[in-house]
């Protein structure tokens, strides 16, 4: 059994290239937006928005300025699925297209998907969406393929300031602890690992170097499993059922002056 | 900001919407046969009838708005076996692995009684022993209207198990669609039922069982608000206005203001009473799933 496999995104030194989106779109066979036809979001240099079935990286740019844009700094991040070890879309997921794979990564199997979008609704991320040639949910399968044959998810491989780290996720625990370590002792004390420990749903098998609240970069603070809901929602539809119930056996019971 | 709204909307609209709705319908309505078989008189029986005749086509009618709404329809049954060994595919703590099967479980009871109730025609049929009184149909009715509760409430605890905003900021939309498929459906008993003279004696039973499942919609509405906090912010705008003026107003309060004036069932008043509960039973499950889509 392999060990556990996934991305540390050093958010400190990414550059803003894109080349991670354009290296997975290429690999996976992703098809283009509008036909081909660029639009322009109009907010700052990100014109790919979000991470939906036919994105499965997006960098996003934050602009930090003051009002005259004297002062202020980017942000960059090259955001992707998380795969987390307590999965919500594997969790909810009916036909059990979503699996587990060898590598602990999460996996949609798109001949198995029939396109139901309860996964998108219980990402935490808002990672998922439809790829609407297959019509079926997508997202990042962490190049399932390119590791079988042992080599570098697309993404990792193209990034050319190694902001996005392969690798078992102890080294990269290793690594980003140091880095983290070595950020703080440049005086950046603003930097901290999002998603490494396993409080946040498990663990992150893609987690995060930040230097600003989660919030900033498009993060959950504190993303749930979808299930927690399941116990106590059913229990007051249960109550709510013998309440209906209750009523209705009195309603029919008690007729007395009623005409039959 | 709650965490629920960094999320994405699963684009589920107005055939899920629709589905909510003729599910609720569907089971309420195959729950209050069941109901007037075994507990009322030999004279409701008719309204009875009329609970299963809907209750079967409707359950129909929701398959083929789930079936619709998926993106890829062919694969319809990949919820109910798995499409690689032919084996059940089955998850007990995924809503809507369980609800495809308590769909068609409910389905085959709401077969059996709608044939039963075909039966019982003016020759009586072969199958007329699948509705009450006998063992078996006092059996059938029973365990299809437990699998009645399960279809018109899972719908809501669904939606609270995901991650988006308002549906998962609550755990009291199982227990608000069951009640509003308890409304809607007695409202379209009462419809159906009100030119028949001779069902006034149900019929009123079932506008006396509507006037409280009213006041129970109405506390279980404020509940939810409740249970939102600050989420409930959300419907400071024009959900909300529909949620108070369409839901709250013309689904609950005229009709319980249209109940008092009622005379009898059989009335116009009681009448537009069970339009406006089937009007404002609609748009609440407009305003729940298209307000969190919105976001």
């Amino acid at each position: 059994m392999p060990e556990p496999m996934g991305f540390y995104t050093d958010t400190t030194v990414c550059i803003g290239c894109k080349a991670c989106e354009v290296a997975c779109k290429e690999w996976n066979q992703l098809p283009a937006t509008n036909g081909g036809r660029s639009t322009l979001s109009g907010d700052s240099y990100d014109n790919t928005r979000r991470l939906d079935g036919i994105h499965w990286r997006h960098v996003k740019f934050i602009e930090q300025f003051d009002a005259d844009r004297r002062q202020g700094r980017w942000l960059m991040m090259s955001d992707v699925c998380k795969h987390c070890v307590r999965a919500g879309c594997l969790e909810v997921c009916p036909t059990g297209a979503i699996i587990r794979t060898e590598f602990d990564t999460v996996v949609i199997q798109s001949d198995v998907c029939n396109g139901c979008r309860d996964c998108i609704a219980a990402c935490p991320f808002g990672v998922i969406d439809i790829n609407p040639v297959s019509g079926t949910a997508q997202k990042c399968t962490l190049c399932y393929d390119r590791m079988r044959a042992g080599m570098t998810p697309a993404c990792a491989q193209a990034c050319p300031t190694a902001s996005i780290n392969f690798g078992t996720i102890r080294e990269l625990k290793q690594k980003a602890e140091a880095r983290v370590g070595q950020l703080h002792g440049r005086g950046e004390r603003g930097a901290y690992l999002y998603g490494a420990d396993d409080k946040m749903l498990g663990g992150l098998n893609s987690f995060y170097l930040l230097v600003d609240k989660p919030e900033v970069y498009g993060l959950p603070p504190d993303p749930k499993m979808p299930s927690r809901n399941l116990k106590p929602g059913s229990l007051w539809s249960a109550l709510g059922a013998v309440l209906v119930g209750v009523v209705g056996i009195i309603s029919f019971r008690m007729r007395g002056t009623d005409n039959a | 900001m709650p965490s629920t709204f960094f999320t994405e909307a699963p684009h589920w609209r107005w055939l899920i919407i629709l589905y909510f709705f003729v599910g609720g319908l569907a089971g309420g309505c195959y729950f209050l046969a069941s109901l007037i078989d075994l507990l009322g008189r030999p004279s409701d029986r008719p309204l009875a009838r009329l609970g299963y005749l809907i209750a079967f086509p409707a359950v129909i009618v929701c398959g083929v708005l789930l079936t619709a709404d998926l993106g890829r329809p062919e694969r319809f049954w990949h919820m109910l076996l798995q499409s690689a060994t032919w084996r059940p595919m089955l998850k007990t703590y995924s809503p809507m692995s369980l609800g495809a099967w308590g769909l068609l479980v409910f389905g085959g009871f709401s077969l059996l009684s709608f044939l039963g109730t075909l039966a019982e025609g003016k020759r009586r049929g072969a199958l007329a022993f699948l509705r009450p009184p006998g063992p078996i149909g006092t059996l059938v009715s029973l365990l299809g209207g437990l699998a009645a509760f399960f279809l018109v409430s899972y719908t809501g605890v669904l939606l609270a198990v995901t991650n988006r905003p308002i549906w998962s900021d609550t755990t009291l939309l199982g227990a608000v669609f069951l009640v509003s498929s308890a409304s809607t459906s007695i409202a379209l008993l009462l419809l159906l039922g009100s030119r028949r003279v001779f069902l006034v004696g149900g019929l009123r039973a079932l506008q006396r069982f509507d006037t409280i499942v009213l006041v129970l919609e109405l506390l279980a509405l404020g509940a939810l608000v409740v249970s939102l906090g600050s989420v409930a912010r959300v419907w400071l705008s024009a959900w909300g206005a529909l949620l108070l003026l369409g839901v709250v107003g013309v689904g609950i309060v005229v009709p319980l203001l249209l109940h008092l004036r009622a005379q009898t069932p059989l009335s116009s008043a009681a009448r537009a009473a069970a339009v406006c509960v089937l009007v404002g039973g609609f748009l609440l499950r407009v305003v729940i799933v298209l307000s969190s889509e919105s976001i």
